[in-house]
């Protein structure tokens, strides 16, 4: 150990540079004096006083339950109030238009049409996605947006509608209800006679050999609201038996399992949740989704 | 041998010793006046020259509109995509520089190079204001006083009006000049059009007014590349010393004929430099080879009675030759040769490269992005659906209307977000705005039989010229239910 201290070498002049030494030496090693410009300590004794000023003027110091307020009565909270302000006031042009507007008038508007489905579009993102997925593309028992199948209609308005009230919603009088009795577990249908309507259903999109047992049984059971033909129908939310596109499962045992005991969806109402201009660009975007249709245009009064 | 001085008192810093150049005529300082009066002739007046686009583009003839991301000159005009023009151009402007200095040596210092045009120009101010080269010095040596202010006080606002009205033209070229001088005017431009007027006008005011040939000497990299490549066959200012040498007064030599050199230790060729150096002792990275020096030394030449060429342009190779007796090689000679007949080749290649592009480039454009969340849609009928975002570019300053159609992908048919599934087709027609980019969702269905595969969009001008672009695509369709 060769460490040295104290008076000894203290103030002690550095051979070579002619400087003054620290008054420390660590195995012959010693450190040079050189103090820091003025400059720097200026700029230094700036900062401090700086500092103190922030501290004094913003928020600084976490106390117990919240924190020192500052003079200025900045917050960060407040920003973002301010900012979001803003940006509503920059759209306050294009959602008073919005609010004003029938949605069916919608598509004669462009530019409109075009604002709505962009904030459709982040609406979607943050209210939508938990069911139907970020690409709107749903997954078993929850709707593919993107296709041409809608169980209660694909027009603008009755998007806006299914928004509006959900689906199965207590307490909304409006709301979408479809009811599909529980065949199997109330004992309205024995299992063999489900397997038969089951293979019927399925037959009807050339999944299954038809029976006649199944097409008797559909007929008195199902043909109220799915249609003779399993063409559903949009008035009580009834699917379509015969197309591509299965909302439960295309299998036969899904099918048994649907009609056994069937899984229905809900939808919250969203009318009161998020304000009447967000559901309607919600309803744009969903429409703008590729499967969305035509208004149907009202048809003529009989001629007397 | 005098005694090496003491390191350890040496200054870091050495005050700058200011240069007071000789006012000088001669044939390279009218040279250096036409290139500097070219230069900033079309500096100046480019801006404001008009090139008409038709209703829908500027109709400034060279305008680098950032706001549209357009670059407009003349009659050519790029787009952002389009940027390895302005890259090409860049690369041919430094070949050039590589081919000019190993012909010619520094020539663009000398002659071209900013810095060097500003210096020159408030070099002549000083000159006006202050007098030439003597009175100057006196003037720079006289202790402060009203007259002395008073005129430092008129050089330095002629310095500023030179700096300003050099500095705030580069604007002009950033929007449409008669508009944006009229704004400037009335204090309503952009504040952006200010700061850069300011920040222009500050910059040349301290670079060319104060720091002059320091910039050269000091901050530029340019002369440190430039005299790597440089080589004893470049053209460069030379003095000849087995000429000059030894040196000695017109009157010493007299008095003994045929044992002095040339040069009669004048050093007017040392007064006229404007970067201050002495030539006299050889090339050095402080010279901007404006020959100024050779100038000076031929009136001196001439006034003597001695050929001129005492200092000259010459390369190092054909200064041996020289002195070896040999006549001299002509300058054209010289400058060809393998090393610039290269560097012409690639600065050339370069360039036919460019005008190739430039006369077969397409002005209609297309680019697509599918959409991959989810990556296909199955319709109620069995059938597939794939949906893509296409950008249809019209880079015409006209409208123009543009088909689209589906190359491959048989059975398929194609539908947008402003029409519906019934009229689906296999090709449609969009009019695409003039100068404009638009963006067109499309949705392709295909039978369920369909197997996943490339197909292509085609895009195609509905116009005379018919100008075609493709973007190959995929189509996806449902994975076979695994058993």
């Amino acid at each position: 150990m060769a460490e040295k201290h104290g008076a000894d070498i203290k103030g002690r002049l550095d051979k070579a540079t002619q400087t003054e030494t620290v008054g420390h030496e660590w195995d012959g090693i010693e450190e040079l004096n050189t103090p820091l410009p003025r400059w720097w300590l200026w700029t230094f004794y700036a900062c401090i006083v700086f500092a103190l000023g922030y501290c004094v003027v913003y928020p600084a110091w976490p106390m117990l339950s919240s924190a020192t307020q500052g003079t200025l009565g900045w917050t960060s909270r407040g920003e973002l109030d301010k900012d979001m302000k803003a940006a509503a006031a920059a759209r306050a042009k294009t959602v008073a238009a919005l609010a004003d507007m029938p949605i069916d008038e919608l598509p004669k508007h462009p530019e409109l049409m075009r604002a709505a489905v962009a904030g459709g579009a982040a609406a979607f993102r943050i209210n939508c996605v938990q069911c139907h997925g970020a690409g709107a593309a749903g997954s078993k028992g929850f709707p593919n947006l993107n296709d041409d199948d809608w169980l209660w209609g694909g027009d603008l308005a009755t998007i806006e509608t299914t928004l509006l009230h959900g689906i199965r919603q207590p307490g909304d009088e409006a709301t979408r209800m479809s009811v599909m009795p529980n065949f199997g577990s109330d004992g309205l249908l024995a299992p063999a006679q489900i397997d038969a309507v089951a293979d019927h259903v399925l037959s009807l999109s050339g999944k299954a050999r038809r029976n006649a047992e199944g097409a008797k049984l559909f007929a008195d059971n199902c043909a109220v609201c799915h249609g003779p033909a399993g063409k559903g129908s949009r008035q009580f939310g009834a699917p379509d038996l015969t197309d591509a596109i299965w909302l439960d499962g295309g299998s036969k045992a899904e099918v048994v399992a649907q009609i056994g005991k069937p899984h229905m969806g809900v939808m919250p109402a969203w009318n009161g949740r998020l304000d009447p201009v967000t559901i309607k660009m919600l309803a744009a975007y969903v429409h703008s989704l590729g499967g969305g249709e035509q208004t149907p245009t009202p048809e003529p009064a009989p001629q007397p | 041998m005098s005694t090496p001085p003491d390191i350890t008192q040496a200054s870091l810093y050495a005050k700058r010793e200011p240069v007071f150049n000789h006012r000088i005529d001669g044939r390279f300082r009218r040279i250096k006046w036409a290139i500097m009066a070219l230069c900033l002739a079309v500096y100046w007046v480019t801006p404001w020259l008009r090139w008409n686009r038709g209703p829908y583009a500027p109709d400034q003839a060279v305008l680098v509109d950032l706001g549209h991301r357009r670059f407009y000159m003349f009659g050519i005009e790029i787009w952002p995509h389009e940027f390895y023009f302005v890259a090409g151009l860049l690369i041919m402007a430094g070949i050039g520089l590589f081919l000019v200095t190993s012909a010619v040596g520094r020539a663009w210092c000398g002659y071209a190079c900013p810095q060097t045009v500003w210096t020159d120009l408030f070099q002549h101010v000083d000159r006006l204001i202050d007098g030439d080269r003597n009175a100057r010095f006196k003037l720079y040596k006289a202790p402060w006083g009203p007259a002395k202010i008073a005129r430092r006080l008129v050089k330095w606002s002629i310095y500023l009006a030179i700096s300003f009205a050099t500095g705030g033209a580069w604007i002009y070229y950033f929007a449409d000049a008669p508009t944006l001088q009229r704004a400037f005017w009335s204090g309503t431009a952009d504040p952006v059009a200010y700061a850069t007027v300011a920040t222009l006008t500050a910059t040349t005011f301290v670079l060319g007014g104060f720091m002059r040939e320091q910039v050269c000497i000091y901050m530029c990299p340019w002369p440190r590349i430039q005299t790597a490549m440089t080589d004893e066959k470049s053209l460069t200012v030379t003095y000849k010393d087995f000429r000059g040498e030894p040196r000695a007064s017109v009157k010493k030599a007299q008095k003994a004929p045929g044992a002095f050199g040339d040069c009669i230790d004048c050093n007017q060729c040392v007064a006229v430099c404007p970067t201050g150096i002495d030539i006299r002792q050889g090339p050095q990275v402080g010279c901007i080879t404006c020959a100024l020096c050779i100038d000076a030394c031929d009136r001196v030449m001439k006034d003597v009675g001695r050929p001129r060429g005492l200092i000259d342009y010459a390369t190092l190779e054909d200064s041996e030759r020289e002195k070896a007796g040999q006549p001299p090689t002509r300058h054209l000679r010289l400058i060809w040769r393998p090393r610039t007949i290269a560097y012409f080749g690639v600065w050339a290649g370069s360039g036919l490269a460019l005008l190739f592009l430039l006369g077969t480039r397409v002005h209609t454009g297309l680019t697509v992005a599918k959409d991959r969340n989810p990556p296909y849609i199955l319709m109620s009928d069995g059938s597939v659906r794939n949906a893509y975002t296409l950008r249809v570019r019209n880079m015409q300053g006209r409208p123009r209307a543009m088909e689209i159609a589906i190359e491959g992908l048989p059975g398929a048919a194609m539908w947008t977000d402003d029409t519906a599934r019934a009229d689906a087709a296999r090709s449609l027609v969009r009019t695409v705005p003039a100068d404009a980019t638009q963006a067109l969702r499309v949705y392709v269905v295909a039978p369920a039989s369909t197997a996943k595969q490339d197909f292509a969009f085609r895009v195609q001008a509905q116009d005379e010229a018919r100008e075609t672009a493709l973007s190959e695509v995929t189509f996806d369709k449902p994975q076979e239910a695994r058993p």
